[in-house]
Formats: structure tokens, sequence, C-alpha cells
């Protein structure tokens, strides 16, 4: 098959916008991780999250985090009217860079932690959790 | 002023120098997110606890900023060492402008 320049250039779009897709989280949630880290690059490992793969009740959702060495964790839900769910600080006492708490969850989304590692790197992950019943009312 | 607010905090009697233990935390508090309506279509204004602390004679453990997608009764489970004998001290601020504080002394064996 002959290429033409047409449909090189068509070719080289659409391979663009699929190397796009998995980054498409919320503008919402893009500003608060742009806030935090400034921009910089963030290592994919470095940070734990775990997180249910199916939870019944999106008003109730376990998680926690785990990122030795880390200044702190922010938690975001893409997937909520306001992304924001908490920043855990830690101070000189703290054993473990560890925490778990309780989150709402308005639907199945991506539940994202980025990590402030003590060197001022950063680290993401994320889960997946599946929302049978959402939770933010309304 | 959120009613019926009470604090609840799990902390061992005592614990090794240098030990580090778990910390869980517990607030009974709606945790209204701003995001629900009223019967009438009117939306409940938003009223959560948005910071919570905890701190070791002084000395900083963790330092949490809540926000409205924390359930209600905020629960928190976390890790402290303790150096020596002393105090723990927690504290909760409201969007309201309160502060609920709790405190438990942990010795040293």
């Amino acid at each position: 098959m002959q290429l033409t320049r047409r449909d090189t250039l068509a070719l080289g779009l659409g391979a663009a916008t699929v190397a796009l897709l998995p980054f498409q989280v919320n503008a919402a949630a893009d500003d608060a991780i742009a806030a935090f880290t400034g921009g910089a690059d963030m290592a994919d490992t470095g940070v734990t999250l775990t997180a249910p793969e199916i939870a019944e009740n999106g008003n109730t959702v376990p998680i926690s985090v785990d990122a030795p060495g880390a200044v702190s964790i922010m938690v975001l839900a893409a997937g909520n009217p306001t992304p924001g769910v908490a920043t855990f600080n830690f101070g000189p006492l703290a054993g473990a860079h560890t925490a778990s708490t309780r989150i709402r969850l308005a639907g199945t989304q991506d539940v994202i932690a980025i990590a402030k590692l003590a060197d001022g790197s950063f680290a993401k992950a994320s889960s997946t959790v599946k929302v049978t019943i959402g939770g933010c009312g309304g | 002023m959120a009613s019926g607010v009470k604090p609840r905090v799990k902390v061992p009697k005592s614990a090794s120098a240098g030990e580090v233990i778990t910390l869980k935390t517990l607030i009974t508090h709606p945790m209204e997110s701003g995001q629900r309506k009223d019967g009438d279509g009117n939306p409940i204004p938003r009223s959560i606890i948005n910071r919570f602390t905890t701190e070791f004679n002084g000395e900083l453990v963790i330092d949490v900023t809540l926000e409205a997608a924390i359930s209600t009764n905020p629960y928190m489970e976390f890790e402290a060492k303790v150096p020596a004998a002393g105090e723990f001290k927690f504290t909760w601020y409201d969007d309201d402008g309160d502060v609920y504080e709790d405190s438990k002394a942990i010795k040293v064996s």
C-alpha cells in the first residue's frame, strides 16, 4: 500500500490521540496535581495506594497510602465533583509514612495518590475503584 | 456548630522507647459535603472538619488536610514513634471555627 502524505498525517494524529487518552483525568484534578507538584515529573514507584477493587457503598471506601520517606501524600478522586480527598503531612515523629482513612466516591473512578518525597521528587500511584452506589447524595 | 461531636482515640497504654505504634482515631461528625440537597432542592451548606493534627510532647506526628470527600465520622489510622513517655495531643478543626481536642498519655516500659 502506498502512503500518501495525507495518510501519514492522519496516522500520526491518531497515534497522538491514543497516546494522550490515558492522561485525560478531569481538569480540576489536573489543576490540583499541578498545584501540588509544580508540574514536576512523577515516578511510578515509591508510593503504594491500597483501595478495594469494588466498593459496594461509595459513602465509605477504605483506602490506605504508604510511601516510605515521604514528606506528604495527596489523595485525589478524579471523578468526584471536587477532586480533593486529603493531604497527609508527616512530622518528625511519624513512625511509618502510612495512613488509612475512609473516603467518599461519587462513582466508578480512579483514585490517585501522589507522594512528595524528602528529596523533592514526586511519586504517583492510582487505582480504579468500581462503585455500586455513589456517595455524594443528590 | 455540629452537634454531638465526640472524638475517640485508641492509643496503647505503654510502649518500649523508640517503638513504632499504631494510632486510631475517630470523631463523630456529619461531614456535610456541600453537594447534597434538602427536601426543597436547596443545597445544604458544607460543614466539615478541614484539618486534623497529632502531636507528641509538642512534636508533630501527622497533619492532615481533609476535604469534602472524607466520609462521615472521619477515621484516621497512622503510625507514630514513641521516643519517651509523654502525651499524644489530637486536634480537629471544624469549618465553623470549632476546635475539638483529645489527649492520651503513654508510658514507656
